[in-house]
């Protein structure tokens, strides 16, 4: 029961932390028990803040589960392949990762800053075992509002390069 | 929501403990009936054989497992289903178009499965609409109807869908014979203006496709069921007439005056032969041939002004009447088609006639008289036996793998094996109640599965917990794999199942698609990547190029629609997932939702009545987000000059 409790807290105070400030600006549009609630999630709010987003996390060890075990990335960017990575993007990811930005999912850029480029590769080919069996992408799914990463039924080939597309993104 | 979520999991767990527990004591006991354990298909496991069941006046088909009785889908077929959006969608509509404008309906009654070389290959099921005569070709890779062909010049079209052993045919024979062409003359003119048309549609063996070869135009007598010749008799067809009377009026009674009907003898590839030297009589026509093309998903219709009919007496021995009691029903081929059975329908005995009988006693031009100039064959040259089974009202006829038949027996409810060849009676069981059709897997070809049969009861009564008055029909699974059968389920099915057939599911399950692939929708309005979402107006039309992904639409805010637009939604399903539909449903819209398929696009039309902001939402729970599926259109009055725009998270 002290867990659920625990756990109910922090949801709601990742739900503030995810409305942000603006709602504070606009006098009296929402409804004002957003306030009062406000003060009672202060403490939970410190205990987040002290850890770092998921999204913001760098592990450059970990592989992911799934069917990547090793990836080779050339010294140069593959401008054909990442074309053709940009391609396949457009069509079947950016309904939820949009470039620079945070939309249903994180964006793209600087993933190879965070991440091995197999877990990468992991994520876009294996999702539904990624979120329950890797500790990472379990916590992303919970920092995303429980939005699931759709398997799009990509070929690894198509993944590959999809992986070479991010390598362009700044 | 959490408590909610964690109190139901801690259950769920205790929950699957006890029954883990139950499960093993179980096999020592509480399920003591081997009848239980047959027909038991546990949690998460799968059913021995695929069912389709025609679904009678519900004008659709149904699948089911079996042994477990289990419904798995409704496949739309000849009548519009909301559920899917099938009839209603602008994608789908042409499939139900006729020479009498849009049909929205039928009745459904033989599924038969597409064969090569006389066995089961499981590329298609064809299924006949009854009222409005028309074949349908379902895929059963997709389990979607592909192609629906009206067939002129019939009524009642009932000895169909049958196919011959290659596939090289769908037949679909008149129940009612009707003035040809239609005219105004009459009714009691019906004899001699009156005939009974037999279409032979050939079947593109790389497609499917239909196309009506010939009718073959015979006496106004009426045609009931049919079945091919297979093995040695391949090339021949064989239909059950009654009425040879040619009464038109009170027929119960003025149908059933003749000790005898016929069964007519039909040498097809002999029409065949002659049509393709250019045989046959071409007559203006009106039909429609609706055709929905899998990369567009969408169906076009076209309407066709020509048939090719063939005289029967214009191609010597073609066709010959076989002499059969009592208003015959169901016609029925062996596996090794020498045996054609005639079930008299008011009779008490099976009439089986012999395929070889039949040759010599043609080649012999051993002749009782003819019809029509039709040769009617000595009943005693062509019978090969008879089955003296003490039931009343005999119907249909399917086999096993060893040797046996198994007729229904409508009046004395109750299905009777027997042997081929002996005749002899080896078991009944009775049925509840008044069985019409049976079916044993792969029973009406040369290789049947011979492990169940159905019988398809067209009375229920009080097999299951009352429901009013209406109840739906009671079908019953007897084991067959012994010497006696054994009653080992009764399940409810949808409609009237008239006929069904069956296969092995592991035909079926490894080809049955899981996706459309969104890189090969060819559909004009698709929106393969949602950079490419967008509101387009044309004077009053405006069309919403519109994708959707777990768990948003995009765009899901529309501005600048007005009071007497029609608007079109072309929704784009982007997943590519198994079993990852979404929905699509608009307050107030005069039709039924869409359910898009992964990779799919389908398109909705809504005339906007009122001034409002109007949501509209996804109707399949799709995620933990699905209640958040949903958007906004902006109706403006219909001089406003609000904007057009739409958007997504802005």
């Amino acid at each position: 029961m002290k867990a659920i409790v625990k756990s109910m807290a922090l949801l709601f105070a990742l739900i503030m932390i995810s409305c942000g400030g603006k709602k504070e600006e606009k006098k009296e549009e929402g409804f004002s028990v957003q306030r009062k609630k406000a003060q009672t999630e202060q403490p939970a709010e410190t205990n987040t803040t002290d850890e770092v987003k998921p999204s913001e996390r760098v592990d450059m060890t970990t592989k992911g589960v799934g069917p990547i075990t090793s990836v080779e990335l050339s010294a140069e960017i593959d401008q054909a392949m990442a074309e053709n990575g940009k391609k396949v993007y457009d069509q079947m990811c950016l309904a939820c990762h949009r470039i620079g930005k945070k939309f249903i999912g994180p964006a793209p850029n600087g993933i190879l800053e965070r991440r091995t480029p197999e877990w990468v590769m992991n994520m876009i080919l294996n999702p539904e075992n990624m979120v329950k069996e890797d500790p990472l992408a379990k916590d992303l799914l919970q920092e995303f509002n429980g939005s699931p990463m759709a398997n799009q039924g990509l070929t690894e080939e198509q993944a590959r390069a999809v992986l070479e597309y991010f390598r362009t993104l700044e | 929501m959490k408590i909610y979520s964690y109190l139901t999991m801690t259950m769920g767990a205790a929950l699957m403990l006890v029954s883990c527990g139950q499960q093993n004591q179980s096999s020592n006991g509480a399920l003591s009936s081997s009848a239980a354990e047959k027909v038991y298909v546990a949690p998460g496991e799968q059913d021995e054989f695929y069912a389709f069941m025609s679904g009678g006046y519900s004008g659709n088909l149904t699948v089911y497992g079996l042994p477990s009785g289990r419904m798995f889908k409704e496949i739309p077929v000849f009548s519009q289903f909301p559920t899917s959006g099938y009839g209603y969608s602008e994608e789908t509509k042409p499939m139900l178009n006729t020479s009498h404008g849009f049909v929205p309906w039928d009745d459904a009654h033989h599924p038969d499965i597409s064969q090569t070389n006389g066995e089961l290959d499981g590329r298609w099921i064809f299924i006949n609409g009854n009222n409005t005569p028309r074949i349908a070709r379902i895929s059963l890779s997709t389990f979607e109807t592909e192609e629906i062909i009206e067939v002129p010049n019939s009524a009642g079209n009932h000895s169909s869908s049958f196919i011959t052993e290659n596939t090289e045919y769908v037949v679909a024979g008149t129940r009612f014979s009707v003035p040809i062409p239609q005219r105004d003359i009459p009714i009691n003119e019906y004899k001699s203006n009156f005939k009974g048309s037999l279409s032979f549609i050939s079947v593109d063996p790389e497609h499917g496709h239909m196309d009506i070869k010939f009718q073959l135009m015979m006496p106004g007598f009426n045609y009931d069921l049919s079945h091919p010749g297979r093995g040695k008799s391949h090339g021949w067809f064989f239909f059950t007439t009654y009425n040879t009377e040619e009464a038109h009026t009170l027929q119960e009674v003025n149908s059933s005056q003749n000790d005898k009907d016929f069964i007519a003898a039909v040498n097809w590839k002999k029409i065949e032969e002659y049509v393709n030297n250019g045989g046959g009589t071409k007559v203006p026509a009106e039909y429609a041939h609706n055709i929905y093309d899998e990369s567009t998903h969408t169906a076009t219709t076209t309407m066709k002004k020509e048939v090719l009919t063939v005289d029967p007496l214009k191609v010597p021995g073609a066709v010959y009447f076989l002499p059969t009691p009592k208003s015959p029903h169901g016609c029925d081929v062996d596996p090794s088609g020498q045996y054609i059975i005639g079930n008299g329908k008011l009779s008490a005995d099976l009439t089986v006639h012999s395929f070889d009988k039949m040759i010599a006693a043609i080649e012999g031009e051993k002749f009782d008289g003819e019809a029509y100039g039709i040769p009617i064959l000595k009943f005693e040259d062509v019978l090969a036996g008879q089955v003296k089974s003490g039931g009343l009202g005999p119907l249909h006829t399917e086999f096993d793998d060893e040797g046996n038949a198994y007729t229904t027996f409508f009046i004395s409810s109750e299905v009777v094996k027997w042997k081929l060849g002996t005749w002899e009676v080896i078991d009944r069981k009775p049925t509840y109640y008044s069985v019409g059709h049976l079916m044993i897997p792969g029973g009406n070809s040369r290789k049947p599965f011979g492990k169940y049969v159905v019988a398809l009861n067209k009375i229920t009564k009080d097999r299951y917990l009352p429901t009013g008055p209406e109840m739906e029909h009671s079908a019953q699974i007897y084991d067959i794999s012994g010497e006696k059968m054994e009653l080992i389920y009764d399940f409810p099915t949808h409609g009237e199942p008239h006929y069904a057939a069956g296969i092995p599911a592991e035909i079926l399950a490894p080809k049955s698609k899981k996706i459309y692939r969104l890189d090969e929708n060819k559909h004009p309005y698709a929106v393969l990547s949602p950079t490419e979402s967008k509101v387009v107006r044309d004077g009053n039309e405006v069309h919403v190029y519109m994708s959707t992904i777990r768990s948003h639409f995009t765009p899901d805010n529309i501005e600048g629609i007005k009071v007497g637009d029609k608007v079109y939604f072309h929704i784009t399903n982007h997943e590519q997932d198994f079993d990852v539909p979404h929905g699509f449903a608009m307050i107030g819209q005069n039709t039924s939702e869409l359910l898009v398929m992964p990779g799919q696009t389908k398109t909705s039309v809504w005339e906007p009545k009122k001034v409002g902001v109007w949501p509209f939402y996804c109707t399949d729970f799709c995620s933990a987000l699905h209640q958040e599926m949903q958007g906004y259109v902006r109706v403006s009055p219909a001089n406003s000059n609000v904007e057009l725009k739409w958007s997504l998270g802005e």
